[in-house]
């Protein structure tokens, strides 16, 4: 019984994160229309759009190899197993022993780096410069992301997510402590950074030159582009998850009863659903940074979050 | 304690291969001195895994071979597993030599110094007194000079290489031998054991001064920064299989003989001297992965991203000894285990990323990754090797690269409050150079993979290029498979480097990892699971595979030619080169690296709104060598100058020199007596 | 402009959409591209009449992004390209490329007089012909320019919302 819970948690987790994921996009382009004065998409449309592309031919540009098709599947395979460590639903999910944060953000890492390999793999001029924007922001937005981690572990002694969430649970006073919150500060900027949202990035866009991620994937139709959307979606699902979970873990469900997993899950919803609105509203309203503008954003992430790590050590 | 009879015929086989690599005609020569040197390779991991196994030392002593001091060779655990990094990565270079032998290097010099290079790396690690260490490491250090010299050796790139990395090891040498002398004048002997024993009544600031020499001296080894710059010039111009070693095995060699006088000879000391070392580190990771970024040149990346692999390691080894210094032996003692860790990493996807490098040079004829491009469709098995051991080298799961950092980054994140300011600050300043150079690190074999291997060939070379011989993408298996095994199961390796630790650092009692299925940290909380996530993230691939197939109501796949908004002709020079996918990192970096520009454009006679044409050049110098090595440089040669007017060549003058030497000397006799 | 101000207007404004009457006719068109439609803009040649056309189609007023049309980047993401204007000569290689290019099936929209039939620059000289002389047409929006309340009717036809 135990181990059907715990597996039944897990798929529940992983199902959360694709379904939610897409629908949170469409959530965020259904607010940023209304603040806009349009009615704008439903937001199951996202769903629709996937559910099309799976319908529609595979292309391979000529000279690819195959990194090409490889690519979207570790994308989505990796959100999926980083699904399964993180305490999103239940403060135990499968992986937990083994969920750490750093895996979590290393094992994102491995789904961008396949994208920028199949960017150059098109052998386009397009491909390439995604791939090269992408990489310098990840670049620079790693040293804020692992020293917000070290920020966040400090109060737990440990970098083990469900560690951390049960730490916060216990003393929820952490939650207000400067650490926290430079640490939340960073991590959100970050998160902004790596999902390629306003304003680094424009997802929205349809100027080439001005593409970061966009123009990686151009390349990509039917089912291979909708597991590159499916992708993105659920990591930005989850980088929010994440998020709300470091900054209000109450509701997370302790148990594998039915009745506090489904709690857990709308809990969950909820929460992330009032945050990406938030951002979707913030991001009407500002326009995208000059490309080389945005390591002064990631070195205010990176100040931000060794702000959080120092006065974490400081209130020791 | 065992005689160390493997040692001594793994030695004697080491110098058979040379033997048979001077002598033997050119039909056997490389299969021969190859089989030999692995055979030697063999029996050295073989006293190595058994002194790793039972505890007990292998010892051999012999009166006779070195004048007056004897040789003293003693393997203990810490030796041992150097050893077998050196095996690890020896015996794919000497297979891959023998495919890579017809393409230059396959004459006796070469045959007999690759071989003598091999046994002198072997034995390094179980030099046990300051004769023996001194001599295996002079001669390390000149046959591998020799080989970075031997083929090549009409080229001027080449001949400049071999000036700089002979003086910058021989100055480190130099360094080395002025912190044994003070040692042995202290103890009044020369084996190690002596020195380590009589270490503990130095004076602290002698002490402090040995640490400094040694630092310097294997620093300049390492490959630290700011004595890397031989690195970038001389590994790119040997031989692949000796750049493999040369990175991979010696390189390794020098982080070695800081743990040495650090750990072992004198026994620990104070905080500065690890803060000193964790710099050290933290500022050659950030530097070497900054050029590696920007470089052009596969193996001057290469390189560059040696500098800052053992960068990683010299902050492991400075956080470990800034733990034990503060009390804290057991976080000291992971810290070493993650350094050993990365260092064996290091090892394995390094010689395996120099070893695809060299085929990559044999099919296309170049190294300069602007002309390349498209070689996964034309060398798959080579490029996929390539791409693997790029994955391992970027420290991305399951690989052996990302459980090294992993454990790196555990052993900082547990060390941030442990109540010494110093620790306090050093620590998160340390985890923000390992994320800014693993960024970086991504930057730059992105690059050198998805321009290399992706794409659309750039220059007619690499459009012919064909795969390599089988033996050369063995050796690259072989690496690439310990790549794979050391990240899925680090289980396999990890006991014997916390035997190393146990010896390096006596005094911590317990193991700091135990390590099941999982890896689980002892005294706090940290797991890792390598197996389950390997395990989950193939079957998370599968599943999203075979979903795609699934769903999908059409089965097939159109290849068509890449969109190019429609253009007519799109060619390969239209993809970004290496340049332009370094370009952003090179301008955020802008006042590090100081790009060197050139825009030249020339206008028409009749309007200058007419252009006639543009040319643009844009270089990265290194600037630590331009602001400290040329001031030297040109100093030295202002005085030879000088010194040359000495010597006119007239022989009057030379006759004259030495009737006021000698009119000089028995003055100075007369007045003194 | 400061965010509180932007929100004043924002709140002053309201809903500029129109509201339109629902259920349109099911139309010529894959049943694959029900409720999601991604447009390729592929302007041939035209005047820019159309352009300003299709610019107010997704802006506030008229919002077809609503029935689940959307303007995309690549040809490879499109399920329509939208096709204005008489094809010139420079523009039929690239007009049959990025048709070409787009993943079947993939829908092809003349809008425009122009696209239809050349419009007012019939027999000009840099003019090849209409749209459906260079590739196969599956729809026309007529039109010099068209209103984009035939434009929306024509997309919704395609999209049936």
């Amino acid at each position: 019984m135990h181990v059907v819970g715990v597996a039944g948690v897990a798929a529940l987790q992983v199902a959360t994160i694709a379904v939610g994921g897409l629908v949170l996009v469409g959530l965020m382009r259904k607010v940023r229309a209304r603040v806009e004065g349009r009615v704008g998409a439903p937001i199951v449309q996202p769903l629709r759009d996937v559910r099309k592309l799976l319908r529609k031919e595979r292309l391979r540009p000529q000279f690819s190899t195959w990194i090409f098709p490889l690519a979207p599947v570790v994308l989505v395979a990796t959100v999926c197993v980083a699904a399964l460590m993180t305490p999103l639903i239940t403060s135990r999910p499968a992986l937990g022993a083994g969920s750490d944060l750093f895996v979590v953000v290393y094992l994102l890492l491995l789904g961008s780096a396949m994208i920028a390999l199949a960017g150059l793999d098109t052998g386009t001029a397009f491909g390439g410069m995604g791939s090269s924007r992408a990489l310098t922001i990840g670049a620079l937005a790693e040293p804020a992301l692992l020293v917000t981690i070290l920020a966040l572990s400090i109060s737990a002694h440990s970098s083990n997510f469900p560690a951390i969430i049960r730490a916060t649970l216990a003393d929820p006073g952490v939650i207000v402590s400067p650490a926290r919150l430079f640490a939340l500060a960073a991590l959100l900027i970050v998160i902004v950074a790596e999902s390629g949202r306003l304003p680094v990035d424009n997802p929205a866009t349809h100027l080439e030159l001005t593409m970061i991620h966009e123009a990686m994937i151009l390349e990509y139709s039917g089912p291979d582009l909708a597991l590159v959307t499916l992708g993105e979606a659920m990591r930005l699902a989850l980088l929010l998850g994440v998020f709300v979970n470091l900054m209000l873990p109450w509701g997370i469900a302790s148990s594998t009863s039915i009745a506090r997993v489904a709690l857990g899950t709308l809990v969950l919803c909820a929460k992330v659903a009032t945050v990406a609105g938030a951002l979707s509203f913030v991001e009407v309203f500002i326009a995208k940074l000059r490309l080389f503008r945005l390591p002064e954003l990631l070195a205010g992430a990176f100040v931000l979050a060794l702000l959080g790590a120092v006065s974490g050590v400081v209130a020791k | 304690m065992t005689t160390g009879f493997e040692l001594v015929c793994g030695a004697l086989v080491g110098l058979a291969a040379a033997v048979g690599g001077a002598v033997l005609p050119s039909r056997w020569r490389v299969a021969a001195t190859a089989s030999l040197v692995i055979g030697a390779c063999a029996l050295e991991m073989a006293a190595a895994i058994g002194v790793l196994a039972t505890g007990h030392d292998a010892r051999w002593h012999s009166v006779a071979l070195l004048p007056s001091t004897g040789t003293t060779l003693l393997l203990t655990p810490l030796g041992a597993i150097f050893v077998i990094l050196v095996a690890l990565v020896a015996v794919p270079a000497a297979l891959y030599w023998t495919g890579y032998a017809p393409h230059g290097m396959s004459g006796r010099l070469t045959a007999c110094g690759f071989a003598t290079f091999v046994t002198v790396l072997l034995l390094v690690p179980a030099a046990a007194s300051v004769a023996t260490f001194m001599f295996l490491w002079e001669m390390m250090a000149l046959t591998s000079l020799a080989l970075v010299l031997t083929d090549q050796s009409g080229r001027e790139a080449a001949r400049s290489a071999g000036v700089w990395y002979g003086v910058i090891t021989h100055v480190g040498a130099a360094f080395i031998l002025a912190a044994f002398l003070l040692m042995t004048a202290h103890s009044g002997a020369q084996t190690f054991a002596t020195l380590e024993s009589h270490a503990r009544t130095l004076a602290p600031g002698a002490r402090a001064v040995i640490f400094l020499l040694a630092l310097v001296g294997f620093g300049s080894k390492a490959g630290v920064v700011p004595f890397h710059v031989w690195l970038p010039r001389a590994h790119p111009e040997a031989p692949s299989p000796v750049s493999a070693l040369m990175s991979g095995a010696m390189v390794a060699l020098g982080v070695y003989g800081i743990v040495l006088f650090g750990n072992v000879l004198l026994g620990g000391g104070p905080v500065w001297w690890w803060l000193v070392v964790l710099a050290l580190g933290g500022v050659s990771a950030l530097y070497g992965s900054l050029h590696a970024a920007n470089s052009t040149d596969l193996k001057k990346l290469l390189a560059y991203s040696t500098t800052d692999n053992i960068g990683l390691v010299l902050l492991a080894v400075g956080a470990s000894g800034l733990f034990v210094a503060t009390g804290h032996g057991r976080l000291g003692a992971l810290s070493l285990v993650a350094a050993f860790f990365i260092l064996v990493s290091h090892a394995m996807f390094k010689g395996a990323l120099f070893l695809a490098a060299g085929s990559v040079q044999v099919a296309t004829g170049t190294r300069d990754l602007d002309l390349l491009g498209g070689l996964l469709r034309r060398m798959p098995q080579t490029g996929a090797l390539f791409l693997v051991a790029a994955a391992s080298i970027c420290a991305l799961p399951p690989l052996n690269g990302f459980v090294g950092e992993w454990l790196l980054f555990q052993s900082l994140l547990h060390g941030v409050n442990l109540g010494s300011t110093s620790g306090d600050v050093a620590v998160p300043l340390a985890v923000a150079a390992l994320a800014l150079t693993a960024g970086l690190t991504i930057v730059a074999f992105v690059k050198a993979a998805g321009v290399g291997f992706l794409g659309r060939p750039r220059s007619p070379g690499a459009d012919d290029a064909v795969e390599v011989a089988t033996s050369m993408r063995l050796g690259v298996g072989l690496l690439v498979t310990m790549c794979v095994v050391a990240g899925v199961a680090p289980m396999t390796i990890l006991p014997a480097l916390e035997r190393a630790v146990r010896t390096a650092l006596p005094r911590v009692g317990a193991g700091p990892v135990t390590h099941g299925l999982q890896l689980q940290l002892v005294g706090v909380r940290g797991v890792l699971a390598p197996t389950v996530l390997t395990a989950s993230l193939v079957v998370a691939m599968i599943v999203v595979a075979s979903l795609r197939r699934g769903l999908s109501r059409r089965r097939d796949v159109r290849v068509t030619e890449a969109w190019g908004c429609g253009r007519e002709l799109v060619t390969a020079r239209m993809q970004y080169t290496a340049t332009s996918f370094a370009e952003p990192v090179q301008r955020v970096f802008d006042d590090v690296l100081r790009p060197v520009r050139d825009l030249d454009v020339s206008h028409a006679a009749e309007s200058r709104y007419v252009i006639e044409s543009i040319s643009y050049r844009s270089h990265v110098d290194d600037r630590i060598e331009s602001a400290l090595y040329t001031p030297v440089i040109k100093s030295v040669r202002r005085w030879g100058q000088i010194a040359r007017r000495l010597q006119p060549g007239s022989v009057h003058r030379y006759l004259a020199y030495g009737l006021v030497a000698l009119v000089v000397t028995l003055v100075v006799v007369a007045v003194t007596a | 402009m400061s965010i509180a101000s932007a929100w004043r207007t924002v709140r002053r404004s309201h809903r500029v959409s129109e509201r339109l009457q629902p259920n349109p006719d099911a139309v010529a068109g894959s049943s694959e591209i029900v409720g999601s439609l991604q447009l390729r803009h592929v302007d041939a040649g035209s005047c820019n009449g159309c352009e300003l056309e299709i610019t107010s189609v997704f802006g506030p007023v008229y919002d077809v992004e609503r029935f689940g049309a959307r303007l995309v980047a690549s040809p490879r993401h499109a399920d329509a390209l939208l096709v204005t204007g008489p094809v010139t000569h420079n523009m039929v290689g690239p007009l049959r490329k990025t048709l070409e290019a787009a993943p079947r099936p993939c829908v092809v929209i003349a809008l425009g007089d122009c696209a239809r039939d050349c419009g007012v620059f019939r027999g000009g000289y840099g003019v090849v012909g209409a749209v459906g002389d260079v590739i196969d047409v599956d729809v026309t929006i007529p039109g010099c320019p068209p209103d984009p309340t035939i434009i929306i009717e024509a997309l919704r036809g395609l999209t049936r919302r």
